[in-house]
């Protein structure tokens, strides 16, 4: 039976889609079976970034609306047998799309994947309620910024009154050289305000705009930063104990001390 | 004169004080008044007496103080300041314990989040920007404010707001209002904040100096001794 997470944010443009593609790649990477399903209704581009949107056509509304099966509208991935999209509809009304709706097709699809990925639109409206419905866990992805954290922050309170689990962080696009000049927030400082666990930090990575450009998500790439920090946090999802790379993150306090007496590995 | 059975009268500087036995019947005890207040003949230039009345262990409904003001009122060189009573309802009593009370709550206040209570707040959490605790009575928080903290909120100008971290967006106590400098500051830890004696704005100070600006926190305790 599988695990179903909706990945949000509250504030648009902070990384919601790509995190759902990277992460679901990196899943299918590590031989799980994945189903994404895009609830942005009318400003679909998950499946752009997967490089599969000329292979659309049922979407979510059609499969609620009855007009095709599920398996019908499912799309399989280019590079991998186990990874799956549903698309979000492009054109008709979003009122849809109901929190009902979404918790029939997730139970649909529970027996058959080990996860069900929801990339939820921005805000706190209906699409918001929708993409949560039938979640069983909950990413929060924000960017080191006052307005995105603060985004998050309320996300964090509305996802309280739902049955999600408590959700766990991700801090996109850092930048490194801002964090050091302290123009942006740091990690241990959004973490302090959030009170949450930290699932992972991924950097501000030009690959990621290349990449999505290609219609091939980062996580497909061996070597470049972002793609090592999707790669870790789908390992961390799994349940294994991964460190934050300082790749990822800045020098820990402890880290510093490790250095200084020569216990750095 | 006849001798009073019920009330004793005692003059002081400040006017008259009646103490009225609370044993007798309510009846009986408007018949004494009437007819205390109506042997006393008093000057037409003597100055307007004022008159408290203490009631002891007996409740008196609002109507019934209506009618013992009128009676006195009659007489038109007196007037009735305090009608006062060593008892009250226990519906009144449960309303003072509310309205006195220290609720706990254990939980971060979020962004677009608002606690609302009546009595003091202890907050075991943070107050996150954007997110807001109001209080009839005083607000400690065990835990960072940085959002708004209104405390007071039905009037109370001796309400305090105290934190462990102090970097609060806004604070209001009663009607007065404080924000933070624009400037982008940091917080001060274990501060507190509260409206000086006359004062028309909320000061900052250390939380430790709260005993000396503000010796009775404890509202009930203030509330039982002064009404
Ligand atoms: N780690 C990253 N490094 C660089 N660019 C990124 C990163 N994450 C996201 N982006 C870019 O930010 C933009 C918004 O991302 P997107 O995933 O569409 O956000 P959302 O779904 O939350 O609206 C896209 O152009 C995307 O390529
Ligand atoms: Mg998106």
């Amino acid at each position: 039976m599988g695990e179903a997470i909706v990945i949000t944010s509250g504030k648009g443009g902070v990384g919601k889609t790509t995190t759902t593609a990277n992460l679901g790649t990196s899943l299918a990477l590590l031989d799980k079976k994945v189903c994404l399903i895009d609830t942005d209704i009318g400003l679909r581009n998950l499946d752009v970034i997967m490089g599969l949107e000329n292979r659309i056509i049922y979407d979510i509304v059609d499969v609620l609306e009855k007009r095709c099966k599920i398996s019908q509208a499912l799309i399989k991935d280019k590079r991998f047998d186990c990874l799956y999209l549903l698309p979000a509809a492009q054109t008709t009304d979003k009122s849809a799309l109901t929190p009902e709706g979404m918790i029939e097709i997730i139970d649909e699809l529970k027996p058959d994947y080990d996860y069900i990925l929801i990339d939820c639109p921005a805000g706190i409206e209906q699409g918001y309620k929708n993409a949560v419905a039938g979640a069983d866990k909950a990413i929060v992805v924000t960017t080191p910024e006052k307005s995105s954290v603060r985004d998050a922050d309320r996300i964090i309170g509305l996802l309280e009154q739902e049955k999600v689990e408590p959700p766990h962080l991700i801090v996109n696009r850092i930048r490194n050289h801002m964090v050091k000049n302290g123009d942006m927030l740091d990690v241990d400082e959004i973490v302090q305000v959030l009170s949450i666990d930290l699932l992972g930090i991924v950097a501000d990575d030009d690959d990621v705009i290349r990449a999505s450009n290609h219609g091939e998500p980062v996580a497909f790439q061996p070597n470049s930063r972002a793609s090592i920090a999707y790669r870790n946090i789908a390992r961390r999802i799994l349940g294994e104990s991964v460190p934050l790379l300082s790749l990822e993150q800045k020098e820990t306090f402890m880290d510093k001390v490790k250095k200084v007496f020569g216990l750095q590995k | 004169m006849p001798t009073n059975k019920w009330i004793t009268i005692k003059g002081t500087r400040d006017g008259l004080t009646l103490f009225m036995n609370d044993s007798c019947s309510w009846e009986e005890l408007l018949g004494e008044v009437e007819e205390i207040l109506s042997a006393k003949h008093m000057a037409v230039d003597e100055p307007l007496i004022t008159v408290k009345i203490q009631l002891g262990n007996r409740y008196i409904t609002d109507a019934q103080a209506e009618t013992l003001r009128k009676i006195i009122k009659k007489h038109n060189k007196l007037v009735v300041e305090e009608i006062v009573s060593d008892v009250i309802l226990k519906e009144e009593a449960l309303r003072w314990k509310d309205e006195t009370d220290l609720k706990l709550h254990n939980r971060v206040i979020r962004s677009g989040q608002v606690l609302e209570i009546t009595g003091d707040l202890l907050l075991i959490g943070d107050v996150n920007p954007g997110g807001k605790v109001v209080a009839t009575g005083n607000i400690f928080i065990m835990g960072n404010l940085r959002g708004v903290a209104h405390a007071g909120a039905t009037g109370n100008r001796k309400a305090v707001i105290a934190a462990s971290y102090m970097a609060p967006s806004q604070l209001r106590i009663a009607d007065i209002i404080s924000r933070s400098p624009d400037s982008d500051g940091e917080g001060v830890p274990m501060e507190c904040g509260f409206i000086e004696k006359d004062g028309e704005q909320i000061i900052m100070d250390r939380i430790s100096s709260l005993a000396k600006s503000r010796p009775e926190l404890d509202a009930f305790e203030r509330r039982v001794m002064n009404g």
